[in-house]
């Protein structure tokens, strides 16, 4: 098998981790929790050139980005929890981030501090003031070194543009603008601008009795700046040309797989709803994950998806149980490698897959502290789907549904994996 | 036609077989819907409640909808509570057992986030096969013969209730006036009451007389609680209210109206 993979770093969480995004050198990944917190780890620098340890991560900094709000005219709690991260390309030393709640998404500034200036005339080291009359020379301040601190500063505040729960972020390639996309809208934005925002798409019916279907997941295509996809409930994707017009209710393309017949059932349409989708490095695939499956889309053709894969086709027959504990509602996400060739996404059991576009192989691995050894390669997993259980399998009935694992991030370089279990935090890398 | 005077024949083993399998289609797809209203009742208080999951549900009850009325199995569930004279306090008990599970449960949707796949055992669940490979038109078999053996063993089946609500359940019960109420604030907010196309007359007739201010999809998605016309707790004031000779007058209403809208059905 071609997946081996060492574990490198655990992290314990204080809360459930909610989103996970490597920046785009790969060098900072940030999670998001529910209580509303961001931690960002850092990768070891010394380590970084060497094969073994590239993926070693350590805390860089901490944060309370969002908190719990009160909508006193609707009377409901608004979430801290941090439903998406996503970062800016890196334009100077300092990093920034966009984090989004609920309701409102917040531009961060993470920056570093490793020197401070010495040397005032007219202010002590400890700042209080001296007196001007005391001073008889004058000195020219300057930088001494000092232990490095990292401050994050919110820049912006996006705030009141969505009156339903934002699930999307997505910076543009621009990288002057991004999309937020909530139940029913898509607001394009200009980062420097907080207090306007352009709604580009609306499918919010003019009657309410008549929602039957809503936006699920948007983002912007990495290289064409005028190019984005969102998804729905009801399993279609659609792709849309800013130039087109400034209301883009009007798809371009539209993204969807013909109904399999013999596999119809009631709960067809929610097992089709796209829970994530994401566009391949290269801007040429898309890639989406419904609640059985992983399907890669070739932009140039609507009719239906060029690979499919089945995540856990072995839960098909348990589908009213997983309806009655609404884990059929859980919303898994999926991400590509760096170069396109293997996809990965998350399971139930804390249990991931990953998916060989090449080799045309999968495999199932499991993030947890009894199948994990530091430094030993993580062993595939099997489950059993019927019949006698071998050796080492596991069988259907035995899966843990309150071990899922919905958020996993992969390196943009190299073969280093992010995968948050409810509040773990796992790093696998590659052995090479 | 079938009306409610045939006799019921004598079904040898091979019909017996299919109509076996028809009558657990009926009951698991009921528990369905039943399953499914339950969870869009139960929205979380003090959070908005997520809007897929609940649109999602919202079709899914949409489509077991049509599909009971494409195989004529929606006129019973009006007949059910037609004829619910000694059933009103069942259903009121039923209501009340939800209503204690919700204060208990502090009203969330824990009654099922906190079952877990181990809540659920495989023999609790009676839908899972049945309903996970249905064809629709054209595969339902002609359920009419069964339906009265059908709706007299019927249960509300809701997995974490299930220990509080089962009861000796001489009548249909529940299904149907609670059913009713729940899918009039489900369905107001839908269009067969506007006509939308393949909507059935009759069904809007059934409902006109539903309140629809109230079941406003916004309002119900965002749970405005305060003044509730008609949720759970004020449904089992007015079934207590109800119990009267009032009730059986309005009983005879409905059943002629009924008589005219299964005329209506069946005609079509």
């Amino acid at each position: 098998s071609q997946f081996n993979l060492l574990l490198v770093m655990l992290f314990v969480t204080a809360d459930i981790i909610s989103t996970v995004e490597f920046n785009h050198s790969g060098e900072l990944l940030a999670t998001g929790d529910k209580g509303g917190r961001v931690v960002i780890f850092q990768q070891e620098l010394e380590s970084k050139n060497q094969p073994q340890c590239r993926g070693e991560y350590n805390v860089y900094s901490t944060f309370q980005s969002h908190e719990p709000e009160f909508d006193y005219l609707k009377s409901l709690e608004i979430e801290e929890k941090i439903n998406k991260i996503r970062w800016l390309p890196q334009k100077n030393a300092a990093q920034f981030l966009l984090s989004t709640n609920d309701k409102t998404i917040k531009l961060w500034k993470i920056s570093e501090r490793d020197k401070r200036p010495e040397g005032y005339n007219l202010k002590e080291e400890d700042g209080r003031y001296r007196d001007p009359t005391t001073v008889t020379t004058l000195r020219v301040p300057v930088f001494q070194p000092m232990d490095l601190m990292v401050e994050a500063s919110p820049r912006r505040v996006f705030a009141n543009a969505h009156t339903y729960h934002i699930n999307s972020i997505s910076v543009n390639s621009d990288c002057e603008t991004y999309l937020s996309a909530d139940d029913l809208r898509i607001n394009l934005w200009n980062l420097e601008i907080t207090d306007r925002s352009f709604n580009i798409v609306d499918i919010k019916p003019v009657n309410m009795e008549e929602l039957t279907e809503v936006i699920t997941a948007a983002e912007f295509h990495p290289n064409q700046c005028n190019t984005f996809v969102y998804s729905s409930s009801k399993g279609t994707i659609r792709l849309c040309d800013m130039r087109a017009s400034a209301l883009c209710d009007q798809h371009s393309k539209l993204f969807e797989e013909p109904e399999d017949p013999s596999n119809r059932s009631f709960f067809s349409e929610i097992i089709s709803s796209i829970s994530d989708v994401k566009f391949s490095h290269s801007g040429r695939y898309m890639m989406t994950r419904d609640y059985l499956s992983v399907k890669i889309w070739d932009l140039n053709m609507e009719s239906r998806p060029v690979e499919t894969y089945q995540v856990h086709e072995y839960l098909r027959s348990k589908l009213c149980s997983l309806y009655e504990n609404d884990c059929i509602f859980d919303k898994f996400e999926c991400c590509w490698n760096g170069n396109d060739s293997v996809v990965m996404t998350g399971s139930y059991n804390n249990f991931f897959r990953m998916f060989d576009r090449g080799y045309r192989q999968d495999v199932t691995l499991e993030a947890s502290r009894e199948s994990s050894k530091p430094r030993s390669v993580l062993k595939p997993r099997k489950v059993c789907t019927g019949g006698k259980r071998k050796k080492d399998e596991i069988s259907v009935d035995s899966l843990d549904f309150n071990k899922k694992i919905l958020h996993t991030a992969w390196h943009p370089q190299d073969n280093i994996i992010a995968v948050a279990t409810t509040n773990n935090l796992y790093i696998f890398q590659d052995k090479l | 036609m079938y009306s409610k005077g045939t006799k019921r024949k004598f079904y040898d083993s091979v019909d017996a077989a299919t109509d076996n399998k028809a009558a657990l289609y009926s009951r698991q797809r009921q528990s369905l819907l039943d399953m499914s209203l339950i969870k869009l009742q139960l929205c979380h208080m003090l959070v908005e409640p997520n809007m897929c999951r609940s649109v999602l549900i919202a079709n899914t009850v949409r489509h077991i909808q049509e599909e009971m009325t494409h195989d004529g199995s929606w006129q019973l569930v009006t007949e059910a509570f037609g004829s619910s004279g000694p059933s009103d306090h069942l259903v009121a008990t039923e209501v009340l057992c939800r209503s204690s599970a919700l204060e208990q449960q502090g009203g969330g949707p824990k009654l099922y986030s906190v079952m877990g796949y181990d809540g659920c055992r495989e023999e609790e669940v009676v839908t899972d096969e049945a309903l996970c490979s249905v064809t629709f038109s054209g595969g339902a078999p002609s359920l009419l013969g069964t339906i009265d053996h059908c709706w007299d063993r019927a249960e509300l089946r809701m997995a974490a209730v299930e220990d509080r609500v089962i009861k000796d359940s001489g009548s249909e019960v529940e299904s149907g006036e609670g059913a009713k109420t729940v899918m009039g604030q489900v369905f107001g907010t839908f269009e067969i009451k506007n006509g939308a196309p393949g909507s059935d007359p009759a069904l809007e007739e059934l409902f006109s007389a539903v309140d629809a201010s109230y079941y406003d999809l916004d309002t119900m998605l965002t749970s405005i609680q305060s003044t509730p016309k008609m949720g759970p707790y004020n449904l089992l004031d007015s079934m207590a209210s109800s119990h009267g000779p009032t009730s059986n007058s309005s009983c005879r209403t409905d059943l002629s109206e009924l008589d005219h809208i299964m005329e209506i059905i069946v005609g079509s």
